[in-house]
């Protein structure tokens, strides 16, 4: 053997550990929300994706990232590209249920992955579940459910209840329903992008109601919010996460302090991974995450662990490599259940005030191990 | 049940008084120069935004009101220097086009400058809080300031088209624009002066309004639309009929909401409640179509 053979082979062997196990690069698709309204949900949901591919050593995996305008057919557009030239294998990022609905049905038809970072229609959940579609972040129901278990442990007796007339909106209510146990007072659908409630409030005074539950996600809650703190109204509001997260709290000010929210995770949960996810994720881009931005994390993160076991090339071990849900999430425990949907714990938190920040806290978990209702209608 | 309906009667009375104003610059700008401009809208977000920022500055309100009607109306001024003034001539195709490219240039120009996440603007402590009326009505306080300075506003835009003279130019440009320019009125200046007026108003409100709502990106479309529902109904070019008009969309939105899914129930059973919801949402748009059916330029509007 002469030298150059010798130093060819002493590299090779050199080398050999460091190379992955699987050579092919696994292509992922984000679509999301990045301008008009809603792009500050995007906006996190992409950053905490990309936060942790960074984080990532050697994960293999490359991103093309495209921008849905909050709008199905260009969602639809866009996926349709990311599948045909981007040649991608693994789709994600839609931040709406509209768009969603209109996204993965043939995504997963055309045989790729799927993983949501925030929409869960019912739709999905149930009868519509499929191999190829998971949901890392919440079935739409699940925080309107845990607010209503809120409820009741608080000995809330009659609330008044309020959505935007839409798909989620009712499921919002449909979810707070189902659980609560006490009297409605009255249920209202209001038109979707109010902005204002003047009317919705004067008929909350009135009702006799001891609790108020909303869902009015993104402006619509910073404008309830605020008109609400300034009615002289004193009932307790109750709300899921997507009214108090952090992308919108500034805007808020006062008036959401002392409210309760629930969600599935919070800055504060303690654990390793949650505290280094907050700290890298505000020392890269100067603000404190989100939820969203703790569901793009879970996402990359989910993806980063299910390449590293299998090749996108053999679907049903990397299915099965995604369904171990063999990851650190940032909120603590974290499965999948039959549907494909995390099985997980909900928490109710505060809005408060650290310092010049308003923020959430960790007051307690309200459920443990939730399934989603409609895990039982799916066969798989 | 009565204290509930009068304070709903006064919500809407809020919102036909904040509607006005944005009615107000637009029905001027159709009425004086033909020109139909989508990005008013944008006008009433700038005016937020200029709010918000001068607030956050200062600490006070009426700095940051004062900011908003300023910022609005040198952004309306240089918008009709460099663009719009190239537009009078054309057809309203190019028109509804060239300032629907102005409504993404101002929406993302606006998220380059201040980011995506929406902007803080809430009440003064002398502002906040509800009062007790006559009758034990309790209502927001600034619900009424807001009712007040509009009814003001209307009262101060009727003297300056009646009683001054650039109202008569105003006028005079509506019914004849080449007469006047004939006679010796600098047009070209008089339609910078209508427009800014125009944008100063729609930025006025968006100020107001933007410190009950969420102040972002976007938050003047939604407006624009309904303030196009207003000044078709009261006749384009006519302060008058806007005036009436943001008043009637003012309450029957407010009061269709409030009254017709009750109605529904009482009516057709508690499945009904569902669908009187969805009629209410449409109830501003078949009044709409009913007042253009019998008055089909509107209901102050002269000419077609």
């Amino acid at each position: 053997m002469n030298k150059f053979t010798k130093f060819l082979v002493t590299t090779a062997m050199i080398s050999l550990p460091m190379l992955p196990v699987f050579a092919d690069e696994l292509k992922v698709g984000l679509i999301t929300t990045l301008s008009g309204s809603g792009a500050a949900l995007g906006i996190d949901v992409r950053d905490g994706f990309m936060l942790a591919i960074g984080q990532a050593k050697n994960s293999e995996i490359s991103v093309v990232i495209e921008d849905d305008q909050r709008k199905p057919h260009i969602a639809i557009q866009a996926a349709d590209k990311m599948i045909q030239s981007e040649k991608v294998d693994v789709l994600t990022g839609i931040i709406f249920s509209n768009l969603a609905m209109a996204v993965i049905p043939s995504v997963i038809g055309q045989g790729k992955l799927y993983l949501s970072p925030n929409a869960g229609p019912s739709a999905l959940a149930g009868k519509g579940c499929h191999a190829n579609y998971f949901n890392v972040s919440w079935q739409n129901d699940s925080l309107h459910e845990a607010a209503g278990s809120h409820a009741n442990s608080v000995g809330y007796k009659n609330s008044f209840i309020i959505a935007p007339n839409y798909p989620a909106g009712i499921d919002a209510l449909t979810g707070y329903k189902r659980t609560f146990e006490g009297e409605i007072a009255d249920e209202i659908t209001t038109k979707l992008g109010q902005a204002d409630y003047a009317g919705e409030i004067a008929q909350i005074r009135a009702s006799g109601a001891d609790s108020v539950y909303f869902f009015l996600p993104g402006g619509m809650g910073i404008s309830f919010i605020k008109q609400y703190a300034d009615s002289g109204i004193d009932l307790p509001l109750i709300g899921p996460a997507f009214s108090f997260d952090q992308t919108i709290l500034k805007a808020v000010g006062d008036a959401a302090l002392g409210v309760k929210n629930t969600s599935q995770w919070n800055k504060d949960l303690d654990t390793p991974v949650n505290q280094a996810f907050v700290a890298s994720f505000q020392e890269k881009y100067d603000r404190l995450p989100s939820l969203y931005a703790s569901q793009g994390f879970d996402v990359a993160n989910l993806l980063i662990s299910a390449n590293a076991k299998a090749s996108i090339d053999d679907m049903a071990s990397f299915q099965a490599a995604i369904k171990a849900a063999d990851f650190k999430s940032v909120r603590g425990n974290f499965k999948f259940g039959n549907n494909n949907h995390p099985i997980q714990d909900f928490y109710i938190r505060e809005v408060v005030k650290e310092g010049d920040i308003y923020t959430n806290k960790i007051l307690n978990k309200i459920v443990t191990d939730h399934v989603d209702f409609y895990a039982a209608q799916c066969k798989m | 049940m009565s204290i509930l309906f009068i304070e709903q009667l006064l919500n809407g009375l809020q919102l036909g008084v904040m509607l006005f104003l944005m009615a107000a610059g637009l029905t001027l700008v159709f009425g004086v120069m033909g020109l139909i401009n989508l990005a008013h809208g944008s006008l009433y977000m700038i005016g937020a935004f200029a709010a918000a920022f001068t607030a956050e500055l200062t600490g006070s309100f009426l700095l940051a009101i004062l900011a908003s009607i300023v910022a609005a109306a040198v952004v309306g001024m240089i918008m009709e220097v460099l663009i719009i003034r190239r537009l009078y001539n054309k057809d309203h195709l190019s028109q509804v086009l060239a300032t629907f490219a102005l409504i993404l240039i101002f929406s993302e120009g606006t998220r380059m400058i201040f980011g995506s996440f929406p902007l803080y603007l809430s009440l003064p402590d002398y502002l906040s809080g509800s009062v007790i009326l006559p009758g034990g009505i309790q209502y927001a306080f600034y619900r009424l300031v807001l009712i007040g300075v509009g009814l003001v506003v209307a009262l101060g835009l009727y003297l300056l088209i009646n009683r001054t003279r650039l109202g008569l130019q105003i006028q005079a440009g509506e019914s004849d624009r080449e007469m006047i320019a004939a006679l010796g009125v600098n047009i070209s200046t008089l339609y910078t002066i209508v427009f800014a007026l125009g944008a100063a108003l729609a930025g006025f409100s968006g100020a107001l309004v933007g410190v009950l709502q969420s102040v972002q990106v976007g938050m003047g479309e939604p407006v624009l639309i309904l303030a196009f529902v207003v000044i078709v109904i009261g006749g384009i070019g006519s302060i008058k009929g806007a005036f009436i008009g943001a008043i009637l969309v003012g309450m029957t939105d407010t009061m269709g909401s409030f009254l017709i899914p009750d109605m529904f129930v009482y009516v057709f059973g508690a499945g009904a409640k569902f669908a009187g919801t969805i009629i209410a949402s449409m109830l501003i748009y078949i009044l709409m179509a009913i007042i253009l059916l019998f008055k089909p330029s509107g209901l102050y509007g002269g000419k077609s």
